[in-house]
């Protein structure tokens, strides 16, 4: 059986992991770097994933895509408030956003594919097999609609989901294994763009989460946009720039408040420095300033730990242990507004950016049947309800309800020979269907008989990944019945599929244009150094030898430009042939001059 | 064709099998080991006849011991859990499913006191036909004079403060105080009827008798539930209203 990778799709990074005897690692990169910028580029030359692509989004905004998760199982009425933010279109087609890059659009879940091919191309590279399932990472506080959508992600990629885990649970995990912690624990889990608090009771290898809380659209590039919102101000103030309507300057303050914002969690100031076209803009920060600038969004974490607690019937007090999770925790008010409420030191001994992806390894091994002494009860974030007379939703299971779960219905009619049933699902604790998020509708078919006679049994089930399946059987017959369920804001079986065939063809041509793109740098190369060859050679060969050479380093730069990187390495070859007797005399020229300049002792030493 | 056609009613009826427990759907052998067959290992379905209490082993009591339901719990979850059936086909997964969420089910009712009085009158309910769930007329009472006391408030309060206003909130503070304590008095004689329903159980085990006496007691439950239900509602109105 094929290993499972556990892999934490993170709004800022992304990390891949797997676990063998010793426990859990992380994957790292040809560079040693384990976290993996959440940023995608498609360039002239094809894709670009990471730290190549963080790079791309200063020069060309418009073709990168980042912060993606945000727009994962929404609509764009859900995020019209920063719009303004995002250097790419937006549109919206079925009740999921589209994103506008070129002549070509993607849904959110075909951005994080690329991202999470990345991730498993890494882990191939360093396991050297095969790899297609994995554990993926959601937010404690995912609607159906996000889990959905992060499941399509990794269909679209190629590989298996066999579960979706909760950040949070997740990272309980690998702290639990670690420390061997017994108790409530409260994991604080602030990211990029969410936060979460889940509180569990561990006991005996049983992980049971208690309850679960958030604010899925609360993290770090919140705090990065309130630097950058005072210095866009300051910089048209003092220097008149306007910084809106450039992307590529809007995308560099965005980074450097950024930059400036890790770096305050270890100084007590950072100066911002920006290029300008004429000139620098520069801006000295105090921790203080920027505390007192992200103050309220910090605050609001809190009232969801409140709530927390609450629903686990718990009082701050009561936890033994608070562990703190995600890069944005790193913030020295963060760790005390925790340390406040909770009344005890947080625990940050795991590595913030590492603990989820770590954790998604262990449950990954869990499901692989490697531990078994280890299991997770997990609860679902949202009550699940349907639309009743008068647009109100009616609870059919309560949020913090552990998964597994299922609540039965009852369906019949009010007309004689009525036929169908509409039914809309609902997710959230408000008490109109509007205030709701609306998952899912479908059509209830019954047979025409007399009012009230009819009875379908309708059967609503979250599994283990918070994902719910409808099913349903007439009562009258013990059939079952299909049931059609059309998603919100997600996308239909058919556009998932399109999508994985599409990102065949991408693969396709992503392998086309590296290939392209490697021949191209090896002809640079062969360029490069053969023209410092003819040059230190001149005495060495004939004029005629020289001109020959020199023809044929021209066609091949000639040829590079084109896009086939067969003829581009034909050539390659052509050239190599050419200059094979250049290299000779070279090579003996070289040799003489080593054993002239040296003494006879110190060649043969 | 025919024959075809009688196989696969034989495997409809051996379907229904599995539900009463007695054969194997996967091997067809006699089930002897508790949830997992004793020849081919493989998890079977909870019966469709099981309710909360049996699953847990537990009488019909309303004391349960806490510490016990939560070790069972977590026992029977590392029997039936998804995760452990990640790597099984696909009718094992099913089966997996199906009972972890049963057991969730039966977990959340029979660890809430209230739940587990609730499910445990449903349960009995066919022999209590009687059963009333609306408020008496006192309560009811209680109930329309609160909300419009309440409606008057929520109108004056944005006015700033006033003495009709504070006359009022006296009013109403009042009112919280005297619900709070007819909320303490109902979980003292709700308590009082657990205990009495238990103790009429182990009697009636003894002597196998007792159907009516146990019906007075479920009706009487039955109404301070549904009375503690009007009096938390009215309590939370109050406590959203003054803040």
């Amino acid at each position: 059986m094929s290993r499972i990778v556990g892999i934490d799709l993170g709004t800022t990074n992304s990390l891949v992991a797997f676990m063998d005897k010793e426990g859990p690692h992380v994957i790292p990169g040809p560079d040693g770097q384990t976290k993996v910028p959440s940023i995608v580029g498609l360039t002239d030359n094809g894709l670009i994933v990471g730290d190549p692509a963080k790079a791309h989004l200063i020069r060309d905004p418009s073709h990168t895509i980042y912060s993606v998760k945000r727009f994962m199982g929404k609509g764009l009425d859900d995020v019209k408030d920063e719009l303004k933010y995002f250097p790419y279109h937006l549109h919206e087609k079925n009740g999921v956003i589209r994103i506008e890059i070129g002549d070509k659009t993607y849904s959110p879940p075909q951005v994080s594919a690329m991202i999470l091919k990345e991730l498993k191309r890494r882990a191939e590279d360093y396991l050297k097999e095969d790899v297609s399932k994995a554990v993926i990472t959601v937010p404690a506080y995912f609607n159906d609609s996000q889990r959905q959508a992060t499941k399509d992600a990794g269909l679209i990629a190629g590989l298996e989901v066999l579960r979706i885990i909760n950040e949070p649970t997740a990272a309980s995990l690998a702290y639990g294994l670690q420390k061997k912690t017994q108790g409530l624990i409260a994991i604080y889990d602030l990211g990029g763009g969410t936060f979460d608090i889940s509180i569990l009771k561990l006991k005996d290898g049983i992980f049971e989460v208690l309850a679960t809380n958030g604010d899925s659209h609360l993290g770090g590039d919140d705090f990065d946009q309130r630097l950058v919102d005072v210095m866009v101000d300051d910089m048209f103030q003092t220097q008149g720039i306007k910084v809106e309507g450039n992307p590529e300057l809007m995308q560099t303050v965005r980074l450097e408040a950024e930059r400036v914002k890790i770096r305050l969690s270890d100084e007590t100031q950072a100066q911002a420095v920006i290029q300008l076209p004429n000139g620098t803009y520069e801006k000295l920060w105090t921790r203080e300033s920027v505390e007192s600038l992200v103050m309220d969004l910090v605050e609001r974490t809190l009232g969801p730990c409140r709530n927390a607690l609450k629903d686990a019937g718990l009082t701050a007090s009561q936890i033994d242990e608070v562990v703190l999770v995600g890069g944005s925790t790193r913030m020295p008010l963060v760790w005390r507004k925790v340390e406040e409420l909770f009344g005890k030191t947080p625990h940050s001994e795991l590595n913030p950016d590492e603990v989820v992806a770590l954790g998604a390894a262990v449950q990954a091994d869990i499901l692989g049947g490697h531990t078994k002494d280890l299991l997770l009860l997990d609860v679902t974030p949202l009550s699940l309800g349907i639309e009743t007379m008068g647009g109100v939703m009616s609870a059919l299971i309560r949020r913090n309800t552990t998964i597994p779960t299922s609540a039965k219905e009852m369906f019949t009619t009010y007309v004689d020979g009525q036929t169908s049933v509409d039914i809309h699902i609902l997710q959230g604790e408000r008490e109109l269907v509007k205030d709701n998020r609306s998952l899912a509708r479908f059509q209830l078919k019954l047979p025409p008989l007399p009012a009230g006679v009819p009875r379908v049994e309708v059967n609503f089930l979250i599994d283990a990944n918070g994902i719910l399946h409808v099913t349903a059987r007439d009562i009258r017959t013990g059939e079952a019945q299909s049931v059609q369920v059309k998603p919100s804001h997600g996308l239909t079986d058919d556009e998932v599929e399109g999508m994985i065939r599409d990102s065949f063809q991408f693969a396709a041509e992503d392998i086309k244009a590296r290939q392209i793109i490697e021949a191209r740098n090896e002809a640079n190369a062969i360029i490069v150094a053969t023209e410092k060859a003819l040059v230190r050679a001149a005495n060495l060969i004939s004029d005629k030898e020289a001109e020959g050479i020199r023809r044929i380093l021209q066609q091949l730069g000639e040829v590079k430009a084109g896009d086939d990187h067969r003829v581009i390495r034909t050539k390659i070859s052509e050239v190599e042939k050419t200059t094979h007797h250049l290299a000779e005399v070279l090579m003996d020229a070289t040799l003489k001059e080593a054993l002239e300049s040296k003494k006879l002792s110190d060649v043969i030493k | 064709m025919e024959h075809q056609h009688q196989a696969q009613a034989t495997t409809a009826t051996s379907r229904e099998l599995p539900m009463a427990r007695s054969m194997c759907w996967h091997c067809q052998s006699e089930v002897t080991g508790e949830y997992l067959c004793g020849q081919c290992v493989k998890v079977q379905p909870l019966s469709r006849d099981l309710d909360y209490f049996a699953c847990f082993q537990l009488p019909r009591l309303l004391n349960i011991d806490e510490q016990y339901l939560e070790k069972t719990f977590y026992e029977l979850s590392r029997t039936f859990h998804p995760d452990f059936y990640s790597t099984k086909d696909e009718s094992e997964k099913a089966i997996s499913l199906g009972n972890s969420a049963f057991l969730n089910a039966a977990y959340r009712t029979l660890k809430d006191p209230i739940q587990r009085a609730e499910y445990l009158i449903r349960l009995e309910a066919g022999a209590v036909k009687d059963i009333r769930s609306n408020p008496p007329a006192d309560l009811f009472e209680e109930v329309l004079e609160l909300q419009e006391t309440l409606e008057t408030f929520r109108q004056l309060a944005p006015k700033g403060p006033s003495s009709d206003l504070e006359a009022l909130r006296k009013k109403l503070q009042a009112e919280r105080e005297h619900l709070e304590k007819r909320q303490a008095e109902m979980e003292t004689s709700l308590q009082h009827k657990f205990n009495e329903w238990d103790q009429l159980q182990e009697r009636a085990a003894l002597s196998g008798q007792a159907r009516e006496e146990k019906n007075t007691i479920l009706r009487e439950m039955q109404e301070i539930l549904s009375n503690r239900t009007y009096v938390r509602n009215m309590v939370n109105d109050l406590l959203e209203t003054m803040g």
